[in-house]
């Protein structure tokens, strides 16, 4: 279909009112569909294959890791006394920390009104849903009988039966884990019903018609349906919010709630919650630099979609750096020799790398984002991104080794290293993240169609573009409430 | 399928947001009441413009954190101090305290059924046919068109007025329909 000829009556907007437009060169509806769903239609592309590969041989290491583990016994891993928690724990907060941002952007960011969330909520969504997938492969598995699982979840069972304990910070972490994958997985859903129908209605193939029209469920686009969507999006970004910022917490609390210095701090739940959001936006920007390029999207995920992820990082990265001080004054000021013994260890003892690299990379790194030149230069952000997720890994490894292999009794300490199990399974959650993005890609829109075309100004009944006179006042919209 | 299909009713295209607003404010003010817009995405004050009341999907989500968090508490309070009681920690049976984490992560979760299983329930979905679906032309909608659809079983149609009504508020094609 033709492009819409841009009308030559707009009005003139002085310069210093001008706001970068969310999507470039003003492309009108037509050509956002085409190029959106365009990226899940046609020949795969050569380096979809390239990255595909590669990845589902990391997630079927992933699998054999798995079957060994399940087969010999959680003593493949190596987890021993000092280090109960050793890096599956240490993965598994980090997973689930990545997908922090995806609820944030969809979630936190709709309710804020930030429009330009709709360029990158769909691969953020896919993101969380994909990491918490691959958080929640660590959990099951280092309970080391990986058939007693169900025993988690308040089931009646033979043996009693005997209910799960409620008063441990463990078993909030199923809940609030569990519901944060399904909760993210309704979200993410719901909002790819309109753009299924999209994909629908643009099929070629039998296949493809069958599919798209039976997970789009009969949508046809219909202001009522509109309605009633418009309002369920609004109560689970609502909903997602609280969420969001509880589960991070309660994972803090399985740390926190104990009393081993070092873990046993008020300031995590928020500290945790602040560190989630700053790794996730650190993986958006690992996974949306590239991708924006090879699909082509730059005008859909524009520079300054980019900018404004490199200023939530850095603010995210700061709180993250004012916790550190705090956490260390604290260790200080309590006086209490146990505290500041693990947080002198920290930075000068055994594990004095991780800590480094936690300060360095998680406090200092991101100031650099203060710098336009650093947030416009695609390859410093490109880099900042992974080192914030090494960043991360490494905090994660501080509080849960840090604190456990040195406690209060010199005689009780230990050395943890990981073997190569623990390696291999940590490199097949990567393929098993990567496998399931890759596929999402090839077949499902990575941007909201219908929420890109909402944002555009040809979307607006009040203006030039979408089809206003220019002679009609434009109505105030306060005015009409 | 046998005999002659039964008309469903009246579709009208639009080129842009504007145009199908004032048309639809058209039409709701002729009084019709089985008739919807179909656009690519939500316009906004298109509520308005067709006069629709506000959503009712708040109720289901209302319901269903309500619902979530009785479950929880009950849930817990069942579990670990009635059926199955263990001492931990010198702590009490059973405390709203240590019981409201799980309680709050249910209450979001059932809320969260409840606002899709609400919007799916208010909006017939799913559903495996529809009229507009079959149409060549309709399948714009998702892409870059507007459209007014009035059934022909809105007490006001008329074959002629209510095509005459649709051409006069500005649309560029006028089709019929079949059920």
């Amino acid at each position: 279909m033709a492009e819409r000829t841009i009308p030559s009556n707009l009005p003139v907007v002085p310069k210093e009112l001008q706001r970068i437009p969310l999507v470039e060169n003003q492309r009108g509806f037509a050509w956002i569909s085409n190029k959106i769903a365009g990226v899940a239609e046609g020949k795969t592309p050569r380096w979809w294959w390239a990255a595909f590969v590669p990845s589902s041989l990391f997630a079927t290491l992933l699998l054999c890791m798995m079957a060994y583990q399940i087969s010999t016994g959680v003593g493949v891993w190596g987890n021993m006394r000092p280090v109960m928690w050793g890096w599956d724990i240490i993965n598994f907060v980090w997973w689930i920390g990545i997908g922090h941002a995806g609820t944030l952007i969809s979630a936190i960011l709709f309710l804020l009104r930030q429009r330009w969330r709709t360029g990158v909520n769909r691969a953020a969504e896919a993101m969380t849903i994909f990491a918490v997938i691959c958080a929640g492969i660590f959990p099951a598995m280092h309970v080391g009988r990986v058939w007693y699982d169900w025993w988690l979840f308040p089931i009646p069972n033979a043996n009693g039966p005997i209910w799960p304990q409620f008063r441990s910070p463990l078993m909030w972490d199923v809940f609030a884990v569990s519901t944060y994958f399904t909760v993210s997985l309704l979200f993410w859903y719901m909002g790819l019903i309109p753009d299924l129908a999209v994909m629908r209605d643009r099929a070629k193939t039998k296949v493809r018609q069958f599919l798209y029209g039976l997970f789009a469920l009969g949508w046809t686009g219909s202001n009522r349906q509109w309605s009633n969507y418009e309002k369920a999006y609004l109560l689970l970004a609502g909903l997602s919010t609280p969420l969001v910022l509880s589960v991070h917490s309660i994972v803090s609390l399985d740390f926190s709630v104990s009393q081993l210095p070092g873990w046993h701090t008020t300031l995590f739940p928020p500290y945790f919650v602040a560190g989630a959001i700053y790794s996730g936006f650190g993986m958006v920007l690992t996974l949306l630099v590239p991708l924006r390029k090879v699909c082509k999207l730059e005008e859909v995920i524009t520079m300054r979609h980019i900018d404004v992820m490199c200023k939530v990082t850095l603010a995210t990265g700061s709180i993250v750096g004012y916790a550190y001080c705090m956490e260390y004054f604290i260790a200080w000021y309590s006086g209490n020799p146990y505290e500041r013994w693990t947080f002198w260890h920290r930075i000068f003892g055994t594990y004095w790398y991780g800590g480094m690299a936690m300060l360095g990379f998680n406090a200092l790194v991101p100031q650099l984002f203060w710098f336009k030149g650093c947030r416009r230069n695609l390859v410093v952000v490109f880099i900042i991104s992974i080192l914030v997720n090494i960043g991360m890994w490494f905090e994660r490894f501080v509080i849960v080794v840090g604190s456990l292999h040195q406690d209060f009794l010199p005689s009780s300490w230990g050395y943890y290293k990981p073997t190569w199990v623990d390696i291999c399974t940590f490199l097949g959650t990567f393929g098993l993240f990567f496998t399931l993005f890759l596929l999402f890609l090839r077949f499902l829109p990575l941007i909201a169609i219908s929420e890109v075309k909402g944002v555009t100004p040809q979307a607006d009944p009040h203006h030039p573009l979408g089809g206003a006179k220019h002679e009609e006042p434009v109505p105030d919209e306060d005015a009409a409430i | 399928m046998n005999g002659p299909e039964k008309p469903y009713g009246v579709i009208a295209e639009f080129l842009t947001p504007a145009a199908v607003m004032h048309a639809a404010e058209k039409v709701r003010d002729a009084g019709f009441t089985r008739w919807d817009v179909f656009t690519p995405f939500p316009v906004h004050g298109m509520d308005k413009a067709m006069g629709l009341k506000n959503s009712k999907v708040g109720w289901f989500a209302f319901l269903g954190g309500v619902t979530g968090y009785a479950c929880g508490m009950l849930m817990i309070w069942y579990m670990n101090s009635l059926d199955y009681p263990i001492i931990v920690g010198g702590k009490p049976m059973f405390s709203p305290f240590a019981a409201f984490p799980p309680s709050y992560e249910l209450t979001i979760l059932f809320g969260a059924f409840g606002s899709l299983g609400g919007m799916l329930f208010l909006n017939r979905l799913p559903r495996l046919h529809h009229p507009l679906l079959k149409n060549r032309r309709f399948a714009s909608v998702t892409h870059d068109r507007f459209f007014i659809v009035i059934e022909c079983s809105d007490p006001k149609y008329s074959e002629t007025e209510t095509a005459r009504l649709l051409a006069e508020a500005g649309s560029d094609h006028l089709e019929m329909v079949e059920e």
